[in-house]
This record gives structure tokens, C-alpha cells and sequence, in this order.
């Protein structure tokens, strides 16, 4: 049995691991808070940009490279992770996914490359010599679009290049404070887009359809990949939330038992020393 | 008189809402006046001021290409940034200008020249801006 002075030792350690899980669970909550209302101060934008794309996509018969569906000899995927841990399932169920539609897809590695946000994910696939063609690490916690337009826009470009015939990103979809999907979406190329139907008013072209296909369709394709990140945050913020809280939950219970111990242990130690004292004046006498 | 709403959204939110009189602004096959009851049309910007007129004034706006579109009396501008001259982080857009013309001057081959040149656009047109 652990002496009482390593029972008080693992007590007061618990404790302080408490504290400060209990403190990232309020920097969790507060971070959340802010990304949610970050990703709707978003929303007009990538709603207006559906719009007009669903607009111009579809009163048109210009073809563009990003709207053509071609064989698939490759295929990317952008996967969305976080820096830190502590964000419980987070990173794992978000690679998971990769690594099973990549074990479902491909047969070699030549047939797949992988875009990577995030250390974790990063290192995973370093760790398991998955592809990785391109990678950032260290986004704030409130990205801006300038921190990934680079990625976003060489991403794009290497559809345009034939580099990758296909894009998928995978990422947490944010549901709700306790609840995160992870999601696989085909970004590229294009192939249904949803705009409000009725208003088909017929567009005057400056200059023409090709031109602003040609404009429209990469900003819109950037304009995804960062509403996938704004999401992709807010999740990871609330996993790293809820991470926390169980965490607080789970040193409490342990604080209990442990107390609960010591106690038993202080006690099983009195009444030792009292039965040694009247042994020893009952060999006095 | 009659206006036309003008909104401005970037994905950093939107930056400007209001009715106007006219709409200037440059599109990448030159420039182009909208005023009210316009028909539909959609054009890529070049990186240029945006000239909201209203009832005499004018207010400016640096804007980072992307597209406009018009329909129903509104025009959208889809820009990847957007700024009211107040806005305008003079000193920075000076430095972004000093060091884009130090790049595009030194002749190495490693630097992407259509990158600098593209930033030191931004500089100037900021510059510009929140100059008048």
C-alpha cells in the first residue's frame, strides 16, 4: 500500500493538473466562440460567391479545365489538422478517414498526394511515407485569408496542371459545440453547384465568359478551401474544449479516490499507533 | 436622385454596404461607370481604386482584384481584400512598396517577378488611396 505522504504527493499533482485543464477548457470555450463568429462573418462572401458562380456556371456554355471531369490518374487530398494536441479525437479521426479512403482507392503511392494544413497531420504522414506535395504549419487561430491563399492558390494550381486530376478535402465539420463530423468533400473539379434558383437574369460579359471563368472559378475554389479552415478550426477548438472538460472530470473523480484512500490510510496509521501504545503501557504494567 | 446598392465582401466579412450614385471602377479590360438600373453584367477587377459616388462626394476603396457583378439594381464586389482608406496601413503599404521594387530590381532568377509585381501593385493602389 502507497504511504501516505505518496498518496498526498499524487493528490496535489492531480490538482494541479486540474487547474490547468480546467483554465484551457475557458481558453478553449472563448477561442471557439470567436472562430464561430469568424467563420459566419464569412458567410457572405462564400455565399455570394456560390451565387454568382451558379449564376455564370450554369447560364453558360464556356468550358473551363476546372469545370471538366478527366480521368483520374491522380488524386489529391487537403487534409485540415491542427499544431497542438489536447484536442482529443480531433486529428485522429480526421487522418483516419484519410488513411482509410486511401487504403480503399489506391493501390501505390504514386496514385495519391497528400496537401497538408496542420503539424499533426504533417507528421503523420511523414511518419508513414504518405505523399505530402505541399504543407503549412502554424495557422493562427483566426486565420486570415493571406495565410493560406499561398496554399490555396498553388493547390488550385496543381489541379490546373494536371498535376492532380481531382481534389478532395477532409476536414472536422463543426455541427455543434460537442459535435464534429469528420467530412471528405470533392472540391475540384467543379461538379454541382447549388445557387438559388428563379433569378436567372442573363449576365453581360466584361469580356467575355472564358476571361471570367477563368478569374472566378480559382477565387471560388480558394474561397472553399478557407471556409473548410474556418470550419475545421472552430471544430478544433470545441474538440479541445470538450477534451478539456472530460479531462477535469476525469481528475476530479481521481482527486475522490484518492482522498478516499489517504483517508483510510491516515486512519488504518492512528489506529495503529493507538494499539502500539496500549500494547506497550500494557508491557509496562 | 436615383442609387444603387453597392455591397463589398471579402472573407474576412463584409466591408461596406450602403446606396450610391455611381460606381467606378477598373476592370481588367479598362474602366468601367455603373449607374443605377445597369443591366446584369460580371466583370473581373484589376487592382484598382473603387470610386463610390454619392451626392457629390466620392469615397475610395483599395481593392484587390476579383470580380463584380451586377444584377437587379446591386453590384457585389468579390474581392480577396477590400479597404476604406482609413483603413490602410499607410507605413505597411510603404515597406510592402520598397520591397517589392527591390525585388523586381535585383536581377536573381529565383524570385517570382509576376508575384512582386502583383504586390507592389497592391502598395501602390493602397498608397493611392489613402492618399486622397
Amino acid at each position: 500500500m502507497a504511504s501516505l505522504r505518496d498518496i498526498k504527493a499524487r493528490i496535489d499533482s492531480t490538482k494541479k493538473t486540474k487547474q490547468i485543464t480546467s483554465a484551457m477548457e475557458l481558453v478553449s470555450a472563448s477561442k471557439m466562440n470567436k472562430a464561430e463568429q469568424h467563420a459566419k462573418g464569412y458567410v457572405p462572401y462564400s455565399e455570394k460567391m456560390q451565387e454568382v458562380v451558379a449564376h455564370i456556371a450554369k447560364g453558360t456554355d464556356a468550358s473551363h479545365p476546372m469545370l471538366e471531369t478527366r480521368e483520374v490518374k491522380k488524386t489529391g487530398y487537403l487534409v485540415i489538422t491542427s499544431d497542438r494536441g489536447l484536442v482529443g479525437g480531433y486529428n485522429s479521426h480526421v487522418l483516419k478517414l484519410l488513411q482509410t479512403t486511401i487504403n480503399e482507392r489506391h493501390n501505390s503511392p504514386d496514385e495519391y498526394t497528400v496537401i497538408v494544413i496542420g503539424r499533426k497531420g504533417f507528421d503523420y504522414c511523414r511518419k508513414r511515407n504518405i505523399p505530402v506535395s505541399n504543407s503549412i504549419i502554424g495557422v493562427a487561430d483566426h486565420p486570415q485569408f493571406a495565410d493560406i491563399k499561398d496554399i490555396a492558390k498553388a493547390t488550385v494550381q496543381m489541379f490546373t496542371d494536371k498535376e492532380i486530376d481531382e481534389l478532395n478535402i477532409i476536414y472536422n465539420h463543426y455541427v455543434s459545440a460537442i459535435s464534429q463530423v469528420p467530412t471528405m468533400n470533392k472540391l475540384l473539379p467543379i461538379e454541382d453547384i447549388q445557387g438559388q434558383n428563379g433569378t436567372t437574369s442573363q449576365y453581360e460579359y466584361e469580356p467575355n465568359e472564358e476571361q471570367i471563368l477563368k478569374v472566378l472559378l480559382p477565387l471560388y475554389a480558394e474561397s472553399l478551401i478557407f471556409g473548410a479552415l474556418l470550419d475545421g478550426k472552430a471544430s478544433e477548438h470545441a474538440a479541445s474544449m470538450t477534451a478539456m472538460r472530460s479531462a477535469t472530470d476525469n481528475a476530479n473523480d481521481l482527486i475522490g479516490d484518492l482522498t478516499l484512500s489517504y483517508n483510510r490510510a491516515r486512519q488504518a496509521q492512528i489506529t495503529q499507533q493507538i494499539s502500539e501504545i496500549v500494547g506497550g503501557a500494557a508491557a509496562i504494567e | 436622385m436615383k442609387t444603387l446598392t453597392v455591397s463589398v465582401v471579402t472573407p474576412n466579412g463584409p466591408v461596406l454596404e450602403d446606396e450610391y450614385e455611381m460606381v467606378v471602377c477598373r476592370a481588367e479590360s479598362g474602366e468601367i461607370g455603373i449607374m443605377p438600373h445597369h443591366i446584369p453584367i460580371v466583370a473581373p477587377l484589376s487592382i484598382a481604386a473603387v470610386r463610390l459616388k454619392k451626392a457629390g462626394s466620392e469615397d475610395k476603396l483599395a481593392v484587390n482584384g476579383g470580380i463584380m457583378e451586377v444584377s437587379s439594381n446591386k453590384v457585389s464586389i468579390l474581392a480577396q481584400s477590400a479597404e476604406k482608406p482609413s483603413d490602410i496601413d499607410v507605413e505597411r503599404a510603404r515597406k510592402a512598396k520598397e520591397r517589392a521594387e527591390r525585388r523586381l530590381q535585383s536581377n536573381q532568377d529565383n524570385i517570382d517577378k509576376l508575384r512582386a509585381e502583383l504586390a507592389l501593385q497592391r502598395a501602390i493602389n493602397r498608397l493611392d488611396v489613402s492618399s486622397k
